[in-house]
């Protein structure tokens, strides 16, 4: 521990050993409840559900032990039965807090049981924090693991079971977020444009090109224009071009565009065109004709778009 | 000229008020300017027999024909590609009245396109399925090119760039649009004209357009009635002869993302159109004295003038600069308003001034009109249309 958590924390560890409650059961362990416990979390076991073969073992129902704790939890509106405790077993947790560790993850929860709780039965418990770490860090972040030691008791103050439950408050770390991929409109996509769409995630631009006569075409389509071959293949663009024509487009304004929006288009060396966002350019040095080169931008939903630089200034 | 030219007639014409909420359904819109078109004609309701609308409108031609009382409908015909459709259901209709299919067609528009959907908004939320549709908005939605905004952009930069046509140019089509709102009591924009700062003032929608570079968005509807020359004559209004009719898709066309032709300065779609309506009607560019130059943006006017033949390639600017577009212009676009300035009912608000421009009693009237042109949803597989006196 540094030196300039020791005031603090030495108030913290003061704590250490210093028994809570105690906190007495809302109902005495009976037969529904185990029923429907043992219904919600699938457990089929004819030990917890048919009542003759408990008692011909242990002459009453039992529960299933990892209930342990189930029967002394607070209502639904966080309260305890009269007679219960109302000191606040989580003091040390707060010292921390107030001293920059505000996040809490539980860590891990272990339990013993020392007999089988009986129908009947009636739980109560006490609560200690048993130790407090030195500060850690983990991918987490900054702070101490706390465990907390619980003690359960049946109604003639016989220890059946205890658990510990461990928290790390902690100050967390600064996150490195990746910047969320802008969501797009989804284009359409048929067998015929596929390979467009799935070139592009490629980090390629692919233009249609027939298969008979060579033509290349785009946008792209079932049919060469010019020889009526159904047969077609694809080149890559060199990805150079030209600014053919240009919008700044400013309304309607949409997520994951910016604003104003920059669209050329694009004619590519290899002659054909496409229309395709301008990056790198601002909105009022936009020139029809300035060359251009291709660059690919990421979106959200597994979408990759064209999109052009313009090179070296102004055409 | 071609035999359909002249051989039906407009002979009733019905609207809604237009508004930014209209309060009421669709179907009401539908049928109300339906049964105001009829009236106007003067026509039993029980006689129609023909309907005709746009794709895009949510209005079954069944239903309408319901709610009129509607009792054997014998030709019903939709056209695809939005405000492209403006005209190509009176195509449509002079088609099934000359070939004896039907007798009495009407066409209709209807929408709620401001207080139940807005077009502006574009292509938002769109489930990726592999439609050939949705695809194809894949080259363009991913990049935030979604609006019908965004993508006349793309091609009005590559105009204005290589024909030095300015913002101020198609403010000046703005200026004048509103200008004849303002003096229109139907407009939404009556009485609120703009000046050409008030344009350059306005925010950016896409660049280049601005905010006054588009349209309205609108509810309404509007209703035209087309009957046969011979029925026409025994009918209260003065016919309006449609001299001609077309549609137009070209070469390498897409839905306003013809990105792809050797030139994007051009509207070939619509220049077909023209060369079909002046050989169908016998007529030149001389021989109309107002249009209705289809306006959801402003850029494209410049085009439609030159495709159509008012202009040179790239010169639409010289006639805008000259004010021959505005009021006192010796050829007035979008005398009601626009859809800039009146309302936007996808193009259908536009033909009905041009009929209004024929019978002589359109609140702006042009001083004698013996014929008036009307063009459709630009940028997009197109139609357009030429009515007439005798």
């Amino acid at each position: 521990m540094s030196e300039q958590h020791s005031d603090w924390m030495a108030e913290a560890r003061a704590l250490i050993g210093h028994e809570y409650g105690r906190i007495y059961a809302w109902d005495a362990v009976n037969q529904p409840m185990i029923r429907q416990w043992c219904e919600a979390l699938g457990v089929s076991n004819p030990l917890y559900l048919d009542g003759e073969r408990a008692r011909a073992r242990f002459g009453a129902h039992v529960a299933p032990p990892t209930m342990l704790q189930a029967w002394v939890l607070a209502g639904i509106k966080g309260e305890f039965p009269a007679g219960s405790a109302t000191d606040n077993p989580y003091q040390v947790l707060q010292i921390i807090e107030r001293n920059g560790y505000a996040s809490v993850v539980a860590v891990n929860s272990e339990q013993e049981y020392f007999r089988y709780l009986r129908e009947g039965d009636r739980l109560s418990f006490t609560s200690q924090i048993e130790s407090v770490s030195e500060e850690k860090t983990t991918g987490l972040g900054t702070g101490f693991f706390v465990t907390q030691l619980l003690n359960f008791f049946d109604q003639d103050d016989n220890k059946v079971g205890q658990m510990r439950f461990r928290l790390f408050k902690f100050r967390p770390a600064a996150v490195r977020e990746k910047p969320a991929l802008p969501a797009r409109p989804q284009p359409g996509i048929s067998d015929e444009n596929r390979f467009f769409w799935d070139g592009l995630k490629a980090k390629k631009l692919l233009i249609q090109r027939c298969s008979a006569c060579g033509t290349l075409r785009n946008p792209p389509g079932p049919a060469c224009p010019s020889c009526h071959s159904m047969a077609s293949d694809h080149v890559e663009a060199s990805g150079k071009g030209t600014i053919y024509s240009y919008s700044v487009v400013h309304h309607p304004a949409l997520p994951g565009l910016p604003q104003p929006n920059p669209v050329g288009l694009i004619e590519l060396e290899e002659g054909v065109r496409l229309v395709a966002g301008l990056v790198g350019v601002a909105t009022d040095n936009i020139r029809i004709g300035a060359p251009v080169a291709l660059e690919f931008l990421d979106c959200a939903n597994d979408l990759v778009l064209p999109v052009f630089r313009p090179l070296g200034g102004a055409a | 000229m071609n035999s359909l030219s002249s051989q039906v007639a407009i002979v009733g014409l019905g609207a809604t008020e237009f508004s930014k909420d209209s309060g009421r359904t669709e179907i009401r819109l539908a049928t109300e300017a339906v049964l105001a078109a009829l009236a106007d004609a003067g026509i039993d309701p029980a006689e129609v027999d023909g309907l005709c609308t746009y794709s895009v409108d949510n209005n079954p031609e069944r239903e309408v024909f319901r709610q009129i009382g509607g009792k054997e409908l014998k030709f019903f015909a939709r056209t695809p590609e939005g405000g492209g459709a403006a005209c190509a259901p009176f195509l449509h209709g002079m088609m099934a009245i000359a070939t004896g299919v039907a007798n009495v067609v009407v066409v209709y528009r209807a929408m709620n396109e401001r207080s139940w959907y807005r077009f502006g908004a574009g292509m938002q939320g769109k489930e990726a399925d592999p439609f050939f549709e949705t695809t194809n908005f894949g080259y363009y939605i991913p990049h935030g090119l979604v609006s019908p905004a965004s993508w006349v952009a793309m091609s009005a930069q590559r105009y204005m760039h290589e024909f030095g046509a300015t913002s101020e140019d198609l403010g000046r089509i703005a200026v004048a649009a509103r200008d004849f709102a303002a003096t229109n009591p139907k407009a939404f924009f009556y009485g609120k004209p703009i000046t050409l700062e008030d344009h350059q003032n306005s925010r950016w929608i896409a660049e280049p357009l601005r905010l006054l570079d588009c349209c309205q968005e609108s509810d309404g509807a509007v209703a035209m009635v087309l009957v046969s020359r011979e029925y026409a004559k025994k009918l209260k209004q003065t016919p309006v002869f449609l001299k001609a009719a077309a549609q137009g898709t070209y070469e390498d066309q897409q839905m306003m993302t013809s990105y792809y032709r050797g030139s994007i300065t051009g509207l070939p779609e619509a220049g077909l159109v023209a060369r079909q309506l002046w050989q169908m009607s016998g007529l030149s560019p001389k021989d109309v004295q107002t249009a209705v130059i289809y306006d959801h943006f402003t850029p494209f006017v410049l085009p439609q003038l030159e495709e159509y033949g008012f202009a040179g390639r790239g010169e639409a600017k010289y006639f805008i600069r000259e004010g021959r577009h505005a009021r006192g212009g010796d050829l007035p676009i979008n005398t009601h308003g626009g859809q800039l300035g009146e309302a936007y009912i996808h193009g259908m608000n536009g033909v009905a001034e041009a009929v209004r421009q024929v019978r002589g009693d359109a609140v702006n009237q042009v001083k004698g009109v013996k014929n008036a042109l009307v063009t459709a949803g630009t940028g997009v597989p197109t139609s357009g249309l030429i009515v007439g006196q005798d």
